[in-house]
This record gives C-alpha cells, sequence and structure tokens, in this order.
C-alpha cells in the first residue's frame, strides 16, 4: 500500500546546534509502531531536490510523530525554514525496523552517536512500557550539540560523552562499554559506521545495529544504499538498509 | 483520447515506461500502484553472473539532479529469469529487459537468454553505463564496436533490439546511425552524463567511484536536443529518456522525435510520478490542439520542413 501522505507540521523548533525537532501528524501516524523506522520526507520546491531525506522516527506520542535531524546542507536547511501549519511529503514508515515485540524483563543498553541517537528515544520508551531496565549511552560532538538528555534521563541511566568533553565524559561511547553491569543482555546501536563497528566489536552480548547511508528511492529499488553480508555463503550477499534495514542484526552486514 | 504506441515487440496503451536503473525488476512499484497502468516496464540491466557493485556512497544530489554510480548490482540473469520475471508473470504490460555485460560474449549470453523467455517482449542493449571498468560505456563511445555488438545481439535474440545510447559521445548521431545500420530495431537515449561531486570538508569526490551519473531535470535540455537530432536521422523509433518530472516534459519529448518517453530519476521523489503522467497526458495533448498521440511526435522537425518549403 502507498503510504505517502502530506502531513501537518505542529512543530519545527531547533534543541541543540543545527538540531531540530520536528513534530508532524497525519493518516498514517498509527502505522508508525515500530521503532527504527524512517520517513522519507521530501524537501525543497519543485524539482529543486531530486532526493528525499530519510529521517529516522524519534517518537510517536498521541497521533504525533517526531523527527530529529540536522542541518547538513541546503535540502535540510529548507526543511528547517517550514513553518507551524505548513505541511511535508512523507512517504513512510519504511523500512524494518527493531525487533523488540518478544522482549520482556531485560536489561538493554542504548548507544548512540549524534543523529544516531533519535531513534533510541522511541526505542527505549517502548522498552521501558514493557517491562525492562534501559540504560543509554549518548555521544555528540560537544555541548552544544546534546539534545534530548533528560528525556533518556526519564527512561533510565544515561551516560553522555562528548569528544572534546565540554559535558559528560570525554571520549567515545565505547570508552564506556567496559563500565556497564554485568547483567545488560542486549544492546540496540545507532549512529556513524565506525561508531557501530567499534560497539560491535566491544560487545560480546548480542545486539542489534542501524545503519545511516546516502539513498536513492528509499523503497528498495535502486540499490544505492546496499551493504555487505558477512556470510559468504548468504544467497544475496548483501542487503538493501532502506528495505531490509535500516536495522541489522550485529554481525550480519560488513561495517 | 488514445494513447497507444506500437513499437517494435512492444504494444504499448500508453507511451509513459520507467527508465531502466530507477525501477528495479517492478516488484516496490507494484506496492504503489497496478503496473498494468504502465505502457511497459523497463528491468534493471541483467549481466551473465551476479554483480555486487560499487562502494557506497552511490548516490549524491546535485542542483536539479543527481549522480549515481550503482555499478550494475543484479542479482545475475539466472536468478533474474527465475525470481524475478516469474513475479512479472502476473502483469500483462510489455517487458522491456535491460542487458549488460564486461564482453561482447557476456552480453550474447544474457541477451539470449532473455530474449528467450515468453515475458520478455524486447531487449534494451546497454553500452552506456558510465559506472562500471568493463564493458558498458566503451562499447557505447566507438560506433564500430557498438555496430559489431549490436550485429551480435541481433544474431540470437528472439525479440527485438532496442540500443541505449550514451550521451558522453562526440557525434551521437553517428552512433545512432551506426547501431541502425547493424539491425536495431529501435534507440533509447539518454543514459547519464558523466559528472562528479567533491565534499568541501574532505576535499575529496562524495561517490565512492569517484564519477557518476548525472541524471534528473538538469539534464533534460541535452536529452531533448540529442532526441531531436537523432529522430530526424534515424527510421527507427527512439524512447525518449532524461530528466523528465511532468506531464509538460513528456510532450517535449514527443515533440522531440520519441515515441514513447521513459521516466527515470522523478520515481524517487514521487514513487506514483508514472501513473500520474499517464493520466494528465490527454487533457495536455488536447490543451496544445492534439487529437492523437501520434500527431505530435516529431512535429519539432516535421515543423521545420513544412516552414523551409513554404518560403
Amino acid at each position: 500500500m502507498l503510504k505517502k501522505d502530506d502531513m501537518h507540521i505542529l512543530q519545527n523548533k531547533m534543541i541543540a546546534d543545527n538540531t531540530f525537532e520536528m513534530k508532524l501528524t497525519g493518516r498514517f501516524v498509527n502505522l508508525m509502531k515500530q521503532p527504527g523506522q524512517f520517513l522519507h520526507i521530501k524537501v525543497g520546491d519543485g524539482t529543486s531536490h531530486v532526493l528525499r531525506r530519510p529521517l529516522s522516527i524519534a517518537n510517536v506520542d498521541h497521533h504525533i510523530v517526531t523527527v530529529i535531524y540536522k542541518i547538513v546542507g541546503k535540502g535540510t536547511k529548507w526543511l528547517s525554514e517550514r513553518k507551524i501549519g505548513e505541511t511535508v511529503d512523507v512517504i513512510g514508515p519504511r523500512g524494518r525496523g527493531f525487533p523488540i515485540e518478544e522482549i520482556r524483563n531485560e536489561h538493554i543498553v542504548l548507544i548512540g552517536g549524534g543523529v544516531g541517537v533519535p531513534p533510541l528515544y522511541y526505542l527505549g520508551r517502548k522498552l521501558v512500557q514493557q517491562g525492562n531496565t534501559v540504560t543509554s549511552i549518548l555521544g555528540f560532538q560537544g555541548r552544544d550539540g546534546v539534545f534530548y538528555e533528560d528525556a533518556f534521563r526519564q527512561l533510565g541511566e544515561t551516560l553522555i560523552t562528548t569528544d572534546d568533553g565540554s559535558h559528560g565524559y570525554k571520549g567515545r561511547v565505547t570508552d564506556l562499554i567496559g563500565e556497564l553491569d554485568q547483567d545488560v543482555t542486549q544492546y540496540f546501536s545507532c549512529g556513524p559506521k565506525p561508531m557501530l563497528k567499534g560497539v560491535s566489536e566491544t560487545f560480546t552480548i548480542p545486539g542489534f545495529i542501524s545503519l545511516e547511508e546516502r539513498m536513492g528511492c528509499g523503497v528498495g529499488a535502486c540499490f544505492a544504499c546496499v551493504c555487505e553480508t558477512t556470510d559468504p555463503e548468504d544467497s544475496k550477499g548483501y542487503r538493501k538498509i532502506c528495505q531490509d534495514g535500516p536495522v541489522f542484526r550485529a554481525g550480519e552486514v560488513v561495517l | 483520447m488514445d494513447l497507444r504506441v506500437s513499437l517494435p515487440g512492444l504494444e504499448l496503451k500508453n507511451p509513459i515506461l520507467p527508465a531502466s536503473g530507477c525501477f528495479g525488476f517492478g516488484r516496490e512499484f507494484s506496492e504503489f500502484y497496478d503496473l498494468n497502468e504502465l505502457g511497459a516496464i523497463t528491468i534493471k540491466a541483467a549481466t551473465g553472473e551476479g554483480r555486487y557493485g560499487n562502494p557506497t556512497p552511490r548516490v549524491a544530489e546535485t542542483s536539479g539532479g543527481m549522480l549515481n554510480a550503482i555499478g550494475l548490482q543484479n542479482p545475475g540473469v539466472k536468478r533474474i529469469i527465475e525470481e524475478e520475471l516469474k513475479f512479472l508473470e502476473q502483469y500483462d504490460t510489455p517487458v522491456l529487459a535491460n542487458v549488460a555485460g564486461s564482453t561482447e560474449e557476456e552480453y550474447v549470453e544474457v541477451a539470449r537468454a532473455l530474449g528467450a523467455h515468453h515475458r520478455v517482449n524486447a531487449l534494451e542493449l546497454n553500452i552506456s553505463c558510465p559506472n562500471v571498468k568493463e564493458g558498458g560505456i566503451q562499447f557505447g563511445t566507438d560506433p564500430t564496436l557498438a555496430a559489431s555488438l549490436t550485429r551480435a545481439v541481433k544474431s540470437v535474440s528472439e525479440v527485438p533490439v532496442y540500443v541505449k545510447l550514451s550521451p558522453n559521445t562526440g557525434d551521437i548521431v553517428e552512433m545512432a546511425k551506426a547501431v541502425e545500420e547493424a539491425g536495431a530495431d529501435g534507440l533509447s537515449m539518454i543514459n547519464t552524463l558523466v559528472g562528479m561531486k567533491l565534499d568541501l570538508a574532505t576535499g575529496r569526490p562524495i561517490l565512492a567511484n569517484g564519477t557518476g551519473g548525472l541524471s534528473g531535470p538538469s539534464i533534460k535540455p541535452v536529452a531533448i536536443r540529442m532526441v531531436y537530432q537523432v529522430s530526424q536521422a534515424v527510421s527507427i523509433p527512439v524512447i525518449g529518456m532524461g530528466g523528465v518530472t511532468c506531464v509538460e516534459d513528456v510532450l517535449e519529448f514527443l515533440l522531440a522525435g520519441a515515441s514513447a518517453v521513459a521516466v527515470g530519476t522523478a520515481n524517487f521523489q514521487n514513487p506514483m510520478i508514472c501513473p500520474e503522467l499517464i493520466e494528465q497526458l490527454p487533457d495536455l495533448l488536447e490543451s496544445y490542439g492534439y487529437d492523437s498521440i501520434h500527431a505530435c511526435i516529431g512535429r519539432s522537425f516535421r515543423h521545420e520542413e513544412t516552414s523551409l518549403s513554404g518560403t
């Protein structure tokens, strides 16, 4: 079924350095149940921008979906200038999110870096609702870039790292993995590839990771956002991040 | 209005089809609309063996367009036949199957296999992919090689063969004439223009492949010019493509001499673009005073001839 809608903007405000929180409502919000999926959003007027922007879902609450994005170019700049009451053309939810339906009474660690942090918030909320304990380790470049710290604290223990040490621990998210309680059973992580590589190599427990990549169609047709599987015997040898992912079992794909 | 167009191997109920590489094998778009609405379905390039393609990033947006360097990723002709053509059995819209390879032997092998399949109505010979090291564009920039490959593929294909031309050549008219002479039943044009985009922070190309193929509205004037020149110089039909985003663009390609029009990059921004164009086309044609689609095809140069003879 085509899930494409002109969603109404209820809020679009800066919450950290060049980082915006946009709240939207529309016909398909009730389908946005699985954390880790993304919205594929048209940017620009007419044909100035031919590619949509994939933005992960940061939260869904009372028929309102939240996305968080950073201005990295003209497309996201355009998005940041949209006003309350306007609409944006959205395809989604797309992709496969974190498989958490069966998870109960576990201690889960969430590890996010930069714009990889947003989907972990919706994920953490769901996990807590299902009776799990959540610890979050969130990495940012510096103090000005930090967002949602208090929101994550309400879910459970939250550790912040910054590259320059201007807030929280100075260093990388992987530096803190050794300090976690021994009862942690699984991890879920989202962020840049080098971070995901570090995270998945440090942990010995099972986990799931969510990948970022430049996307073309966002629906699985163009083969722009692929990654290789680690298993050389895999029947396809690749995964499409937009369609098979963006979430994969740690170790399933080459980072 | 009757939108039917009859081309070698392809009885089109309307002149709109997706362009190869932008539509996968149809599966994903079948989630958005009934593929039988399309004039034809063009499927992604097939090679002899499966290919993984290039490293990522494979796409980068540009002003009014995008660069891609996918590198002909596909599961190989055998699996395309077993899995993808099988999926397309449920539709009756004609299938145009794109054929690629590194060597003439590989093209011939793929063309023989696809051309023999009952679900394939015509082949599109891809001699214009700019993103692979071997094959592809090297056949598309040398008229002698292109003609030789066309002849070889024609000799094994059970269905008509369209040759997809590259704009990355000195004289596209010479290329078109060479493949027509070699037996091509039709042409599709244009493929992407080779381009590059640099990352200001790293100083290096954004695409892992370095260069990529430019597509989207920014290349449309180049495509229109080439279709206009080529369709006057050959007697085989042309499927026009390059930057179509709206129904006015479709009419422009028809006027330039195209008998059908393919939509590529625009599928990414709007997955419903093809059915929307099909729905809008009759009204647009009527608004310009056409009572049939055939009245506008090639009118740009037919008009020139008329006015020349009249003065």
